[in-house]
């Protein structure tokens, strides 16, 4: 009884403070453009279910578009159907589908441009090329949509989630599968990326180029055509995520290329034909992370310096570290390596020689990928571990020096 | 045919050294369980083991087997049975034993710890391995003089499996290094049981690595269902030809 | 029963078998003699289908040999030195032969296991018995399955003089049931009075092949051993006794 009270009593002071429009085929407005050209700033349109095809639909008051019980917008391939511009706006629980696709404009399902404080929550965004794109704008909030692309190729095809030219951004708890990257940050600065999960891209899971300042955390990453590229930014923080299954001659868990300062904490690599590829960057810290049963844990491009692998745990690689080069201007340190065959005299957790990572047969993999074919057979273990007790051809340096006996529990 | 397998397996067993290979087999394999927290590295001792151990074992055990069994061969010579009869029962009850106590000491521990798809192609692989190199050494005991000869020419089959041909192989990969030679390699791999064995168990543990690079070739081809069926028919010619072989000089050989 | 034609075989520069021609009759003792190494085993051998003739035919039961294993089922083989899977026991193996031939109870000859007491025995791995024991053992195998023809290869060396006595009453039995025995022996004493025939061979030749009569009355020597050294003693006689062998022989192809 007293739950009821306060809902009516809320609704009288939302009826108060602003009108509410309502939307639906037995409602005295049917028609969302109707409604949406009828609505004053601070009005709430409520729409019911059925299914709209109105073509393109600007938003550029502050109004809150909200669906109730799953309505349906349909671009009949044709339109983009939402473009909102402006401040304080919400769209949420509308499922929209079929929006146009132009190969001039970036038409998407719905595109924000040149605007502040919108919150786009929980809608379904099934069968577009662009299902969000967002254009110059700060401090918004994109939360809980689930987004369904149609998989073509990568030309026709385009992102999930499209941000470029943004700033204090938030990109929480989407689900993002089939376009062609899950995720695209272009001159995105202080924004966040949490809890969503890319899935059966055809190119990135996450795309992020000229993005300063940012943070993502606890994202999945899965099967995607290329993985993640983290590219030509500085200050990136990534933490606890998961690269897992990124499978193919380019794909890589994170491809790093002229990235600077940045953090890769807790995050976990499974299955990834390279877990990390770094090109170009310096400065970062990466630690306390898990790589298991990839291919390449981490291959390391001649052009990298000054990064740190601290505390991560290497298990069941086929490589742990590869490298073209024979410089070592990183440093590994107090990493756990399944592959590490030392001894702990002195019983303190930390291996008493260092370790190898980089193997005799990574170095010649490198040099004719044909002898692939000869993964795990007997001669290559014994040339290994020739070149183990002789190094010759493996950078001398490159070593762990405090190789740990059991694994962190991270 | 069964009659005399019978009597093979017989004797096998009562001479106990095919028990002591399995409990061999199932104490390292349980250690190995036991050591490794991590289940995948365990899995990839046993893989060592089971493409250098098994070969080796298979061929010495069935050499040393058919040169003890020689009176028997004799005896059964003089009865009214074919030679063919002879040979191909002595090679059921080798093979037959060999892979029980390879099930026994691998399969079992495996099974119990690690019953996936990379454990079941691991148990696959061993018992392929066990026919074949039962079967070469079966080839090698007929045509050899006597026992030292024998295993003497069991242990470089071994070593030439084992490492020569893939020591081989880099050379030639090496040599012609400007050419296109992924199909080509894919044709090497199959002249050698041990690689196809290696190859197939590879494509579970290591899947990762060979979507990179060439090695998506190598993971299409030897992956799919005709790359499965392809490796089966390998290992099955490479038990049938040797073992025909044998037969062969068997026939034609004076006791 | 058995007809051997140019019979040829060579060991690498050894001619083990010189264009042996012989006709074996059922009612017949046939002692093949001749020094060591002069062919009598490898004979025995290729007739049995262990050693494979270079060239030539041997016919049993008016069947060449090739091929078909069946016609073993009528030869009993005593060989030489009697060699048995080691771990096997002495009951065992009688049952194992009797599992393999697959011959009704009633059709066995269990004569020999009687008389030379194996039957107490049957619980005792081969490899504990002594050479006569063994020898023992082949003797009553050789008659177990109660064959047409008997091939004994030196039936009485290595056993002692009772169980000696016993094999030769045993021979003497089979003998009146009109069956064929062959037997191979360089010493002739103890199988004197059993003997019909005499085929002697030399080097791979053989030198003579002619019944006990005819060869006492040439050498007028009673006893069979000094008929023989006789012969081995004076080459020259040699030269004579081929024509009379050939004569022999056509009579014997054409009775």
């Amino acid at each position: 009884m007293r739950s009821l009270l306060t809902i009516l009593f809320s609704l009288v002071a939302l009826v108060v403070s602003a009108g509410i429009i309502e939307v639906g085929k037995d409602k005295n407005t049917k028609s969302l453009k109707l409604g949406v050209s009828l609505a004053k700033s601070g009005d709430t349109i409520m729409l019911y279910p059925g299914l709209y095809r109105e073509g393109n639909i600007v938003i550029s008051k502050q109004i809150q578009l909200i669906g109730v019980g799953n309505p349906v917008l349909d671009g009949e391939l044709k339109h983009e159907m939402l473009t909102i511009t402006g401040h304080n706006i919400v769209v949420k629980g509308i499922t929209f589908r079929n929006a146009g696709y132009s190969s001039f404009n970036d038409y998407a399902a719905i595109k924000i441009i040149d605007a502040g404080n919108v919150r786009v929550e929980d809608n379904n965004i099934i069968n577009s090329s662009f299902a969000i794109h967002i254009a110059n704008s700060t401090e918004s909030i994109i939360r809980g949509n689930t987004i369904r692309g149609n998989n073509k190729s990568e030309h026709s095809s385009g992102n999930g989630i499209h941000l470029w030219k943004c700033s204090g951004m938030l990109v929480e708890n989407n689900s993002i599968e089939g376009h062609r990257d899950g995720i695209y940050f272009e001159f995105v600065t202080f924004s966040n990326i949490v809890k969503n999960r890319s899935e059966k891209n055809i190119r990135y899971g996450l795309h992020f180029m000229f993005s300063n300042d940012d943070n993502y955390q606890d994202n999945i990453f899965r099967n995607n055509g290329a993985g993640v590229a983290v590219m030509f930014s500085k200050k990136v923080t990534m933490t606890r995520n998961h690269f897992e299954e990124n499978w193919g001659a380019a794909a890589y868990g994170i491809l790093l290329k002229e990235i600077k300062e940045g953090t890769i904490r807790q995050n976990t690599f499974v299955k990834n034909t390279v877990g990390i590829f770094m090109e170009g960057s310096s400065r970062l810290n990466i630690e306390k992370n898990v790589f298991m049963n990839n291919g390449w844990a981490v291959k390391v491009q001649a052009s990298c310096d000054e990064n740190t692998f601290n505390f991560n745990n290497f298990y069941g690689n086929s490589f742990d570290v590869s490298t073209n080069g024979t410089m070592t201007l990183n440093k590994f340190s107090g990493n756990y390596w399944d592959k590490y065959e030392g001894y702990d005299l002195d019983r303190n957790g930390v291996g008493d020689v260092p370790f190898h990572p980089v193997s005799m047969y990574g170095m010649i993999i490198e040099q004719n990928p044909t002898t692939l074919i000869l993964l795990r057979s007997f001669m290559v273990s014994l040339l290994d571990k020739a070149e183990k007790a002789i190094p010759s051809l493996t950078p001398e340096n490159l070593i762990d020096d405090k190789p740990m006996i059991k694994p962190h529990r991270l | 045919m069964l009659k005399l397998t019978r009597y093979v397996l017989y004797d096998i067993i009562r001479s106990r050294v095919v028990l002591a290979y399995a409990v061999f087999l199932l104490l390292v394999s349980f250690s190995l369980f036991q050591l490794e927290e991590n289940h995948s590295k365990a899995i990839l001792s046993l893989l060592n083991i089971v493409l250098i151990v098994v070969p080796l074992i298979s061929m010495i055990f069935t050499t040393i087997h058919y040169y003890n069994s020689y009176e028997f061969i004799e005896l059964m010579l003089s009865q009214p049975l074919s030679r063919t009869r002879i040979l191909l029962s002595e090679y059921a009850g080798v093979a037959i034993s060999m892979i029980a106590a390879f099930l026994l000491g691998v399969g079992v521990p495996v099974l119990v710890y690690s019953p996936d798809p990379t454990g079941i192609t691991l148990i696959f692989t061993g018992a392929g391995l066990t026919l074949v190199f039962t079967s070469i050494a079966f080839l090698a005991s007929v045509k050899a003089r006597d026992k030292a000869r024998g295993i003497g020419s069991v242990l470089l089959l071994w070593f030439y499996f084992s490492l020569i041909y893939d020591g081989l192989v880099m050379l030639i990969l090496f040599a012609f290094s400007d050419y296109p030679m992924e199909k080509f390699t894919l044709l090497l791999a199959a002249l050698n049981p041990v690689d196809l064995g290696r190859i197939s168990i590879m494509l579970k543990l290591d899947v990762s690595a060979l979507m990179g690079y060439t090695g998506a070739l190598y993971k299409d081809f030897f992956g799919s269902n005709t790359g499965v069926l392809f490796t089966s028919a390998m290992m099955l010619v490479w038990t049938a030809i040797p073992l025909w072989t044998a037969l062969v000089i068997f026939q034609k050989k004076d006791m | 029963m058995i007809r051997i034609e140019n019979l040829k075989k060579k060991f690498k520069k050894l001619q083990a078998l010189d264009d042996i021609n012989a006709i074996f009759s059922s009612g017949q003792v046939i002692s093949l003699i001749g020094p060591n190494g002069s062919g009598k085993t490898t004979l025995i051998k290729t007739i049995l289908g262990m050693v494979k003739a270079d060239s030539g035919k041997v016919f049993v039961d008016s069947k060449p040999i090739n091929g078909d294993p069946s016609y073993r089922s009528n030869i009993g083989y005593m060989p030489q030195i009697g060699r048995y899977p080691d771990n096997m026991k002495v009951g065992h193996l009688f049952s194992m032969m009797k599992n393999i031939r697959t011959v009704p109870e009633s059709s066995l000859d269990t004569d020999l296991l009687v008389r030379f007491n194996l039957v107490s025995i049957f619980d005792k791995p081969m490899r504990t018995l002594s050479g006569g024991t063994r020898q023992k053992v082949s003797a009553a195998l050789a008659f177990y399955f109660n064959p047409d023809i008997l091939i004994l290869d030196e039936p009485t060396a290595g056993l002692d003089p009772l169980s000696s006595e016993i094999l030769k009453e045993k021979i003497l039995q089979e003998k009146r049931k009109n069956k064929l025995i062959l037997i191979t022996s360089h010493i002739l004493s103890d199988l004197d009075e059993l003997t019909t025939h005499v085929m002697y061979l030399q080097e791979g030749k053989m030198i003579f092949l002619k019944d006990i009569e005819t060869l006492r009355r040439e050498t007028g020597e009673d006893k069979l051993v000094k008929a023989i050294a006789g012969i081995m003693r004076s080459d020259k006689k040699n030269a004579l006794w081929i024509d009379e062998v050939l004569a022999i022989k056509a009579t014997k192809e054409n009775p």
